[in-house]
């Protein structure tokens, strides 16, 4: 049902009135309303604020949860009032909802939050109104953005291996994150020294040297020392190609690592080498051949697997691409109409350089750049005119996308630094829950210490009494799972110990005091065989002494709040040991 | 000659073949053109599922709760999932916090299972009050047989060694490494081989519901526990 139908209702109703003299059958009979329809007003209370609504008000929309009978589980019997445990200025907006019909997004919330809200209440976001919606699907997809980013990088780098990966495994993740293992470092590092190596070689081998003894004329060092650059060149290319077939084949998906763009650089950065080595020594063809050997340029573009920066402008440019492509169309669009116009300008002119329009073209693109290169220039008063006009406009038409490539620029520079942010962020919380867990764990143990499982009237109980209620169930349902497996939580300490004395029977002095308390368990080795027939006879005094003073923790009072919400899941959970019982097979109680 | 010529043709044809797809690539990536449907992008998707529950009177008469228990239980439920429904991963993130040391997740995938009567995916709040139902209030009868359905992962109506194996192994998983005695790894099969022991009357490799209950209702003990946890909510 569309929002805010529910009141016109009563009115399309009445006017069915018109339609009783033209009506060929008689009328159904109208349903019987059960419920009183005296209006009311309802207190709903969110936190300690008071907020007063008439029933039909929140009636409007029936499939949420205030327009529902939802609502009836928050409804206090004590105080007559609906009960919200949720933020109130949050709840001005969706009670505001609810009286106009239009839902706002207001600004200074965080987006989360009030998209929480929204899930809670069940109001669904599409319906938030025009004045707003931009804004929240804006801050909802920077959102998102970020969230993603943020599971990325969790995913990425410094996630331990899986246990039973395969060399190949291994091998991709050694050539995609060379911070794992110091072989992969070096590996990393030496195709980086390489790939610069080969650069260089290619580039020093058309400075002119000294001309050999006996010729007058200058050679470049590539063709005096040929078999030395033959021989670095041959090197470079074969640790490519290594390089390139291991990553091959330890690609996880082999057609999808071929298409990538960094396999395309490798592979065109060693094919000309190749090709050369195929080609046959003939005059004619090696000097088509020595143009293929620009692409062997191509292996600087290895080093962006190297290098943060160049990523990083990389994806400037992907990101930036229709900008780009703006900039591009309109550029020639302004470069063929002013090569027209300048061509046939300086047409009449004797000697003119402008031959013909795409010769034109040359000059237009040094004007427009502002480069102004001299070597064209226009004679005729037209041309000059014009030639001025084509300057003007070239500086308008580069400086209108450049703004858009800057701010996309700094975006991602900033999202960047924000995902280094992000990683060491995530280091601390990983570490702070570990430290949570320990922590838990620790209670459990020193609970056990202090005798939590012996009687109450022991001098043990005053320092029991400080934990509370949650804590006494929470240990109560790990030792219950104790008692089913029939081993005992230990802690790291203990447990290295143990595996360094290698033997079961062993304790330490430490913990001697375990040992003391729980007895039998130590036992639970030797006794396997009788244990089977036994099974449990022992533990049924137990049982019954120990689960009576259990229980008499686990009175919640029901009227109570705070930790109430943590026990209903957590008392939900110690039932769900129920499927433990039966396969309990210690002796002490569970 | 002629292969010479062929030759140096093909070079330039092969630096022209080149040349183009690099152009048209470089047009591609500019969006000027493009060659498939590009996906558009995400609109912003409705709010995930929300379920309203079935309404207080109705749960009241449906379940052994009374009215005050199931409006508590809900504000519990409803505060952890908004929308009204648990899915699997929230179900396993929420009882792995229970069991720091170890890892829950395998039990809780097969506690998940057992919850989701209908078997669509995910828990809602009536499932959830049902199971709670029988487990807290429910006869002794009823709470073995959700205990058996816990165990029959694929519901056939048999235990198998195997589904036993994976339940114990899970139980086991929450434990965590850090236990005393030292967790071996045949402790889970022995396990296993103990239970089939007391509850495969006829030894025919499985047990039936029927010498599960048999069995369950003869042993005091286990008899005995099953009342513990009626006071938990």
């Amino acid at each position: 049902m569309a929002a805010g139908v529910a009141t016109w209702l009563p009115f399309a109703r009445a006017a069915a009135v018109g339609w009783l003299p033209l009506a060929k059958k008689i009328m159904p009979k109208p349903p019987v309303d059960k419920k009183s329809r005296n209006d009311e007003i309802l207190f709903v209370n969110v936190s300690g604020i008071r907020f007063q609504t008439w029933k039909n008000t929140l009636d409007r929309y029936p499939d949420t949860l205030l327009g529902s009978s939802e609502k009836e589980f928050f409804y206090n019997e004590d105080t007559q009032e609906y009960f919200f445990d949720r933020d109130p200025e949050m709840f001005r907006h969706i009670l505001n909802f609810y009286r106009t019909g239009k839902l706002h997004y207001p600004r200074q919330e965080c987006i989360q939050a009030f998209d929480e809200e929204l899930a809670f209440y069940g109001i669904v976001p599409d319906i938030i109104g025009d004045c707003c919606m931009e804004e929240y699907r804006d801050r909802k997809k920077e959102n998102q953005e970020r969230l993603a980013e943020d599971t990325e990088a969790e995913n990425a780098t410094d996630t331990p291996l899986p246990p039973h990966s395969t060399s190949r495994e291994r091998l991709w993740r050694a050539f995609e994150n060379p911070h794992t293992s110091t072989m992969a470092l070096v590996f990393y590092y030496v195709t980086g020294f390489f790939i610069a190596v080969s650069v260089i070689a290619n580039v020093v081998e058309t400075v002119p040297c000294r001309p050999l003894k006996g010729s007058k004329k200058d050679l470049p060092c590539g063709e005096k020392y040929t078999l030395a650059f033959f021989c670095m060149d041959t090197a470079c290319v074969l640790i490519f190609t290594f390089e390139y077939l291991m990553r091959l084949f330890a690609a996880p998906s082999r057609c999808k690592f071929m298409r990538s763009v960094m396999s395309v650089i490798d592979v065109v950065a060693i094919m000309p080498y190749y090709i050369g080595l195929v080609m046959p020594e003939n005059e004619d063809v090696s000097g088509a051949f020595v143009t293929l050997r620009v692409f062997r340029v191509f292996r600087i573009f290895k080093f962006s697997r190297h290098s943060q920066g160049l990523r990083i402008l990389g994806y400037t440019l992907k990101s930036c691409a229709s900008e780009l492509g703006f900039l591009l169309f309109s550029l020639t669009m302004a470069i063929i109409i002013f090569a027209t116009v300048m061509f046939y300008a300086e047409k009449g002119t004797k000697g003119t350089n402008f031959t013909s329009i795409p010769a034109s073209f040359w000059y237009t693109i040094v004007t427009m750049t502002t480069l102004g290169y001299g070597d064209m220039v226009p004679n005729t008063i037209a041309g000059k005119i014009f030639g001025s006009i084509c300057s003007l406009s070239g500086v308008l038409v580069i400086a209108l996308p450049v703004p858009v490539i800057v701010s996309n620029f700094s975006r991602i520079y900033h999202q960047n630094q924000r995902a280094d942010k992000m990683r060491a962020q995530q280091k601390v919380r990983l570490a702070r829950i570990r430290l949570a867990k320990k922590g838990t764990t620790n209670a459990f143990l020193h609970y056990k210490e202090d005798g939590g499982f012996q009687d109450r009237d022991s001098d043990n109980a005053l320092c029991l009494k400080n934990r509370s209620a949650f804590e006494h169930q929470h240990h109560h349902l790990l030792h219950c799972l104790e008692k089913t497996t029939n081993h005992e939580f230990t802690d790291e300490l203990t447990f290295s110990e143990m595996c360094m004395t290698e033997s079961v029977g062993y304790r330490t002095s430490r913990s001697t005091s375990i040992s003391s308390q729980q007895g039998v368990s130590t036992s639970c080795c030797p006794r396997r065989g009788k244990r089977r027939a036994i099974r449990l006879a022992n533990s049924t005094v137990s049982v019954s002494r120990g689960s009576i003073q259990e229980l008499d923790t686990l009175q919640v009072h029901k009227t109570s709040a705070g930790p109430q919400r943590c026990l209903t899941l957590k008392g939900a959970t110690r039932l769900l040991t129920i499927g433990g019982p039966p396969l309990c097979l210690s002796q002490e109680h569970c | 000659a002629v292969s010479t010529m062929w030759e140096t043709e093909g070079l330039q044809t092969f630096g022209i073949v080149v040349v183009v797809c690099a152009s048209l690539k470089l047009l591609h990536l500019l969006g000027l053109i493009s060659f498939s449907e590009d996906s558009v992008e995400d609109e912003l998707e409705l709010s995930a599922v929300r379920h309203r529950p079935e309404a207080l009177e109705q749960l009241e008469a449906q379940t052994r709760f009374s009215r005050k228990e199931l409006q508590i239980l809900y504000r519990g439920f409803k505060n952890e999932c908004p929308s009204g429904v648990v899915n699997e991963d929230t179900f396993k993130e929420i009882y792995s916090q229970f069991f720091p040391q170890g890892d829950a997740s395998t039990y809780a995938h097969f506690l998940f299972n057992a919850f989701d009567t209908d078997h669509n995916g995910s828990i809602s709040f009536e499932d959830f009050v049902m199971g709670l139902s029988i487990l807290l209030r429910g006869s002794v009868q009823e709470k073995l047989n959700w205990a058996f359905n816990l165990y029959d992962i694929n519901k056939d109506g048999y235990i198998t060694k195997e589904e036993m194996l994976d339940i114990i192994k899970s139980i086991y998983d929450m434990m965590g490494k850090c236990t005393y005695p030292i967790l071996k790894e045949e402790t889970p099969r022995q396990h296993v081989e103990i239970f089939f022991q007391k509850m495969d009357k006829n030894r025919d490799g499985v047990v039936t519901i029927d010498e599960f209950i048999d069995c369950c209702q003869n042993d005091e003990n286990i008899m005995r526990s099953m009342q513990l946890f009626e006071n938990v909510i």
